[in-house]
């Protein structure tokens, strides 16, 4: 035995003060480092979201002022199922999507979203809407950019997905996200149509214009986005208000 | 000082974590797909397990022996929020790729190995520096498989074009199954076999050795 009386670390009183005392002092330090650091991940998140729409649009370059370039773009809420800018709309009501209609594989969606509108020389040149949808691991979020016609797409790229590293996440890639420039929505039916195909689009067929790259080793994922795509642009989706769209006619 | 500088070496080679202990294969496997998000990676499980093992050090004679892993786990998991706190707010884009891995540092192996086997015995100092060699030694295990990765699997290293693809119609074929985890698996497989090659010390007993039966034993 030593000398002086060593001091019990096992008794009942010094567990229960570490306990206390640690679970006090670990849960300030994360607390307040969340609190401290809150509002530069909002900053972030926000940003990041910015820039995807930029970039979808084209309008991204390499160390540009994001907010500057944000500020041209007007956004407006649009209520799907009339296809008008309901601007100022309850942003929380959701509408369940039918079982038959659902390709997104989303159950629900929201009844009024934000759309962004790109004007060039006083013209609307084009319209970013949001799209989602499964993919084979998670939800995928992205962007659609939309040509004045209502059919043509300009852009498409996600900001938030889980797909396999290297072989879902090709769509990520430029030069799959170069390839849907100048795509064709929808058929003669005025279905949507477009799709992401096996392989690469063969040439000299006919219908490539409504046919996407497919992703190697990524099926359920181009499948995934096929749903997406096909969903959001279709009757249930954005489908009356790009019609609208393209006549000129949006607002009430 | 040469006891700190052995803490501090060891780890790297002799005793590594990763190929001699076997410890964080999990996220040697994940995060290794290419090298900035590896980098990040090893910047956070060093700077966890070295803080990690200087706090607990600093409690060791307080903290109760029933209750122990608790207060490591607690320690190391506000260390890890923490961290991943400051990656969301200054390393935004990667600490997108980097996604649950950090938060599953709280897990790791290494850091509750290291905050158990040392960090409990040993002063302040010695603990953030074993903490801190330990972390390195999962780094260059972390960055060379995924330098590899990263190489043959894209073709660039950092996101910047090494090998020209075909597909930019460059020269090399990119190979897809570096960037699936099984490769990992390989690569780490590969550096196992040639750090043993090298150092023959590493070598494990067997545990069984095979009896050779001679003809006169059978009948």
């Amino acid at each position: 035995m030593s000398d002086k009386k060593e001091f019990d670390r096992d008794s009942i009183s010094n567990t229960l003060i570490v306990a206390i005392g640690l679970s006090l002092v670990c849960s300030i330090i994360v607390s307040s480092a969340a609190i401290v650091l809150k509002p530069v991940q909002a900053r972030n998140e926000d940003l990041f979201r910015k820039q995807i729409i930029l970039d979808v649009a084209g309008l991204m370059e390499p160390g540009a002022d994001v907010d500057a370039l944000f500020a041209s773009i007007d956004t407006r809420t649009v209520d799907l199922a009339s296809g008008t800018y309901a601007d100022g709309a309850d942003m929380e009501a959701t509408v369940a999507i039918p079982d038959d209609l659902d390709s997104a594989g989303i159950a629900q969606r929201a009844a009024s979203i934000d759309v962004y509108l790109v004007t060039e020389n006083g013209r609307v040149n084009q319209v970013i809407l949001p799209v989602y949808g499964k993919g084979l691991w998670s939800t995928m979020l992205g962007y659609l950019s939309v040509a004045p016609d209502g059919n043509t797409i300009k852009g498409l790229r996600f900001y938030s997905h889980a797909e396999t590293p290297g072989l879902g996440d090709q769509m990520d890639k430029e030069s799959w996200r170069a390839q849907v420039d100048g795509k064709k929505i929808y058929g003669d039916e005025g279905e949507p149509v477009i799709r992401v195909i096996k392989g690469l689009v063969p040439q000299g067929v006919t219908g490539t214009e409504h046919m996407l790259d497919g992703l190697a080793g990524a099926t359920l994922t181009g499948n995934g986005i096929t749903g997406l795509v096909q969903y959001w642009t279709g009757s249930h989706g954005f489908g009356p208000y790009l019609a609208n769209f393209r006549e000129g006619n949006t607002d009430e | 000082m040469s006891e700190a500088r052995t803490v501090l070496i060891d780890p790297l080679v002799d005793n590594n974590p990763v190929t001699l202990q076997m410890l964080g294969i999990c996220s040697a496997l994940a995060v290794t797909t290419s090298l900035l998000p590896a980098l990040l990676m090893c910047v956070a499980l060093t700077s966890v397990a070295a803080l990690a093992g200087a706090a607990i050090s600093a409690l060791r004679h307080r903290i109760p022996n029933n209750i122990r892993i608790i207060v490591h786990m607690t320690i190391i998991a506000s260390l890890v929020i923490l961290v991943d706190q400051l990656l969301k707010a200054y390393a935004f884009e990667t600490s997108k790729q980097l996604s649950v891995f950090v938060g599953l540092i709280i897990t790791n192996c290494i850091v509750l190995g290291r905050a158990e086997a040392f960090a409990m015995k040993n002063g302040v100092v010695m603990s953030f520096i074993d903490g801190l060699g330990n972390g390195l030694g999962y780094s260059i295990i972390l960055i060379a498989v995924a330098t590899l990765r990263e190489l043959f699997g894209a073709g660039t290293l950092l996101g910047y074009p090494v090998f020209e693809l075909t597909s930019n119609g460059g020269w090399y074929v990119a190979n897809g199954l570096m960037l699936l985890p099984p490769s990992a698996f390989f690569i780490i497989g590969l550096l196992i076999w040639g750090i043993r090659t090298w150092r023959k010390q590493q070598v494990e007993k067997p545990e069984y050795q095979i009896h050779e039966v001679h003809r006169t034993e059978v009948f």
